[in-house]
């Protein structure tokens, strides 16, 4: 037993969790990822053995919204994470230095461990007026991108203003806000981590995906991992039987809605919109936007500011449909009405996009050009 | 004179930067800039109002929910929306659960590496500890094992060579005063205090469907449905779920969080003496208790002048005015008046030094931050105000508990104008509302059980029922303090909007009177014993619990005479 590993099951022992508890750890990351569960003693002996790895998070035209996301996972936890699995060099919202030493911090990064660390953004790159609109330590958003992204191992845009631009880049976007592939063009490695934030179980997930294989999942022509982003919303939800049904909530607080009811009318974007939310769930599978009551707002889709409001607008959809429609029959109508909605507001591409996307489950494989 | 810059500011949300003077150990000038702008309002134009509140929850991602709050007040008081007695009681328990959680992360992540020493932790004896946390709070994860294995964990983490969030920072820094036995309470509390926010703020995601930004607000409601009996509603199983989440959460608060900042104060009492901001103090007032046109709010509204405890003046929200002399925008009618929200413009205009830059120049202007007066005066916000004016009121359980703290330290009322009344005054209203939180679920169980299950004001959520004119505010006690919304809407649109948040308050530059932002004014006279590490300036700053991604503005250059504000 290596050094390493010994260390390792020292550190299992003194918190009081079993080697059979890791495992089984392991196998619930296998399975989060869509991966074979005979890969989870892979995964075990990569995260014993590995290195800590160093991670450094950036902060631009950002809410903290990504990062509190974070702060609420549980497998692992954030303090798992960043006592035990990665060197978290970086991060302005939980770091102890400031000012100057916190700029020595991300410079020796830069400088040490270039080509090898992590990087992940959040928020948004202002463009406009020479950078004015975010500066850092006098730097300005897209300067400090361009250098720690550009000779990082690998980025992650985490959250839709990073991945696409999100809020500030919604019209008229007033500061020219791009996301990171916008800003530092001919990026190597990046991964599109959209949603408004980005879901905890899915950003953890990723870590350990990254950890164990050293490289990113599959991913889609958006830059997306298919284990998070392989299937509409829609296809997934559980009032999808009541769509099926052709039984909708009318007016809130109606007895539809209270009985849990499709919320299509009232404005829901599940048919178009990409993201595992129903199987994940929010806050440890507690709940989610439309186990509660409220349609979804496609937060995870690019561009959603613009394409997706007035979010209480249904899409043109299927009519009032009686329980004599067949699934099948539903499912046609959905599509062909989906489609009307989307040519409306001049974004066909989009919707045929949403087609393409493979219907089975993504294998293990990276895909040529995603390895780190 | 040493001329210091902290930037960025970290363990805040957002982007500040410090600029400040030092000379004889003493900061003798400060300046406060926010360096961020996303112009959240400008793209708010010509949208529906009833999505309003999805684009300015953005705002922020610490305070998730008090932008939508404030949105969804601001809009249901232009059109005229009454939202029912479930909903209040929804958004109750959820803002609520926002302050207390808030609190607590802000203190235990945030501020607390401000005043105790990481590297002294490990040096720790874990009896000591032990016998020290025993000392004061009958919490029972208190043994000696149990801190061993803190430190042990710790020094395994140290001991491996790479710090991550930790290096580089001013360990063993002169101005940490806590025994190393205390130092590794409060380690061992900060990774408790990071599992039980994840626990505790899932009361967010059953009532609202997610943390952060939750989604179930609606304009004239929630969207959350409520019947006792349904699967698909708010219903016995979850109700309990959330009373089990509610308890957890006092319980934490109570016997961790209260008893940690006395102790952690009691070796600092000399920060009572430092840190006291313009000394004027803005409370809006929050939770409401009935359903009428002026509730009665649990916490009250009203105005503190000149550190005047014996006087509460009533809330004139006509009197707010924001003032662009030292900030990157122009205002049509020149830049030394200020301008009521109702009235306001922002059209950006960044004067500043072109990035990259060392220092900003201060005597023009220097943040994207406006600065907000009240009757021309510069006013604190936050929890220190809000137990200030509640305690000036006669408030019975502020009175009570904030006495207790006081005597418990051994000092006067005067501390409460200062760094260390600031952590206080926080700690003293998370007590105070984890305990008020099971009276609001109690009253919404009791109309669940005699089927009243209306959760919306389903009359006003048709745009045709809107006047073609309309105008609203939004008043919210946010965590960090004041907060307003004032939109106006014509013809189903959003004509203009434009909010007030905490952090301008707090954060915003000078005015053109020459008066300092709270910020700058708090950190005068504040020691710097080595201006290379200066630990006390983030001490006060912190102590505000900044939140700067709110420092956006906007609008149209119209100027229109709207309707006067009312006060809910």
């Amino acid at each position: 037993m290596s050094d390493r590993e010994s260390w390792f099951t020292d550190e299992l022992e003194r918190r009081g969790v079993s080697r059979r508890d890791f495992l089984g750890f392991c196998t619930v990351m296998a399975s989060a990822l869509a991966l074979p569960a005979s890969l989870s003693a892979a995964i075990a002996k990569a995260i014993q053995q590995t290195d800590k790895p160093v991670l450094v998070w950036l902060e631009f035209q950002d809410c903290c919204g990504n990062t509190e996301s974070f702060l609420r996972a549980a497998r692992p936890t954030v303090a798992d994470i960043i006592l035990d699995t990665l060197s978290v060099d970086y991060h302005e919202t939980i770091m102890a230095a400031a000012g100057v030493q916190a700029h020595e911090t991300l410079k020796k990064v830069v400088g040490d461990k270039r080509g090898q660390y992590l990087a992940v953004v959040e928020g948004s790159i202002p463009t406009g007026d020479g950078g004015a609109y975010c500066t850092i330590g006098g730097r300005s958003a897209l300067e400090i991108a361009r250098e720690v992204c550009g000779n990082a191992a690998a980025t992650i845009a985490m959250g839709t203003c990073a991945a696409y631009g999100g809020l500030p880049a919604a019209a008229p976007n007033p500061t020219g806000a791009v996301g990171v592939a916008d800003a530092v063009p001919g990026i190597k490695n990046l991964v599109n981590f959209p949603a408004c934030p980005a879901n905890a179980e899915n950003i953890t997930a990723l870590l350990v995906h990254y950890l164990t294989f050293k490289n990113w999942p599959p991913l889609d022509e958006y830059q997306r991992p298919l284990f998070a982003y392989g299937k509409l919303i829609h296809d997934n939800c559980e009032r999808r039987a009541h769509y099926d049904a052709g039984q909708y909530v009318e007016a809130w607080g109606d007895e539809g809605h209270r009985t849990g009811y499709c919320l299509y009318k009232m404005g829901c974007k599940g048919p178009v919109t990409s993201q595992n939310c129903p199987r994940v769930r929010w806050n440890e599978g507690t709940n989610w936007p439309i186990g509660c009551g409220h349609p979804c707002v496609g937060c995870a889709e690019p561009d959603f500011w613009d394409k997706m409001t007035p979010f209480y607008q249904h899409l043109q959809g299927p009519p009032i449909l009686g329980p004599g429609y067949t699934v099948d029959r539903v499912g046609v109508a959905a599509s062909v009405g989906i489609a009307a909605a989307f040519a409306t507001h001049g974004v066909i591409s989009y919707v045929k996009r949403s087609r393409q996307l493979p219907q089975e489950e993504p294998k293990p494989e990276a895909k040529k050009g995603d390895t780190v | 004179m040493t001329h210091i810059v902290v930037d960025p500011v970290t363990r805040i949300e957002g982007h500040l930067r410090i600029e400040a003077e030092v000379d004889g150990g003493k900061v003798r000038d400060a300046w406060s800039s926010s360096t961020m702008f996303r112009g959240i309002e400008l793209i708010l134009k010509g949208r529906d109002p009833r999505d309003a509140w999805v684009f300015t929850q953005r705002i922020c991602g610490v305070c998730t929910t008090v932008h939508a709050i404030a949105s969804i007040r601001a809009v249901e008081n232009a059109i005229g929306a009454a939202p029912p007695p479930n909903a209040r009681l929804l958004r109750n328990l959820i803002i609520a659960m926002q302050c207390v959680q808030d609190h607590v992360v802000h203190f235990y992540h945030l501020h607390a590496l401000d005043w105790v020493d990481i590297v002294s932790a490990l040096s720790a004896d874990p009896t000591k500890t032990s016998s020290l946390a025993e000392s004061i709070s009958d919490w029972p994860l208190s043994s000696t094992k149990y801190f061993a294995g803190v430190r042990d964990r710790i020094k395994g983490f140290v001991d491996r060579g790479q710090l991550g969030p930790f290096a580089n920072a001013y360990w063993g820094h002169s101005a940490y005063k806590l025994p190393p036995e205390a130092n590794l309470l409060a380690v061992a509390h900060y990774l408790e205090a990071l599992e039980w926010q994840r626990e505790v703020i899932k009361v967010h995601a059953i009532l609202g469907g997610k943390n952060p930004h939750l989604q179930s607000f609606l304009v004239g409601g929630m969207a959350t449905p409520v019947d006792p009996d349904k699967q698909a509603s708010l219903n016995a199983d979850t109700l309990a779920q959330v009373r089990s989440l509610i308890n957890k959460a006092h319980d934490f608060v109570a016997r961790v969080y209260i008893p940690d900042v006395l102790a952690v104060a009691s070796f600092y009492k000399d920060w009572a003496g430092y840190g006291a901001g313009p000394g004027h103090f803005l409370v809006y007032g929050e939770y409401p208790e009935d359903d009428g046109q002026r509730p009665a709010l649990f916490l009250p509204s009203g105005v503190i002048r000149n550190k005047d405890l014996s006087k509460v003046e009533r809330l004139d929200a006509a009197l707010i005015t924001e003032q662009v002399t030292h900030s990157w925008y122009e205002y049509a009618g020149g830049d030394q008046v200020g301008l009521h929200p109702f009235a306001g413009e922002t059209k950006p205009s960044y004067t500043g030094p072109k990035p990259p830059f060392e220092r900003l120049d201060t005597a023009a202007k220097y943040s994207w931050l406006k600065s907000p007066r009240y009757d021309g005066l510069p006013m604190e916000v936050g929890p220190l105000s809000r137990m200030l004016v509640a305690y000036a009121s006669g408030h019975a359980r502020v009175k009570e508990v904030v006495g207790g703290v006081l005597q418990k330290l051994g000092v006067g009322p005067e501390a409460l104008f200062s760094t260390l009344g600031r952590v206080a005054a926080r700690a003293i209203e998370t007590l105070i509302l984890a305990e008020k939180q099971v009276e609001w679920l109690d009253q919404l169980a009791g109309n669940m059980a005699r089927h009243d299950l209306r959760t919306h004001d389903n009359s006003k959520w048709d745009p045709n029922s809107w006047p073609a004119e309309a105008s609203g505010v939004g008043l919210h006690e946010a965590p960090r303090g004041a907060l307003g919304h004032w939109v106006h809407i014509r013809n189903g649109s959003i004509a203009n909007y434009q909010c007030i948040v905490p952090s301008t308050w707090n954060a915003g530059p000078r005015d053109a009177a020459g008066h300092r932002g709270p910020y700058e004014e708090a950190l005068l006279g504040t020691p710097v014993a080595d201006p290379a590490k200066p630990i006390e300036i983030l001490r006060t700053i912190h102590s505000f619990d900044p939140c700067l991604a709110c420092g956006v503005h906007v609008l149209d250059g119209r100027r229109r005479e709207i309707a006067r504000v009312r006060l809910s």
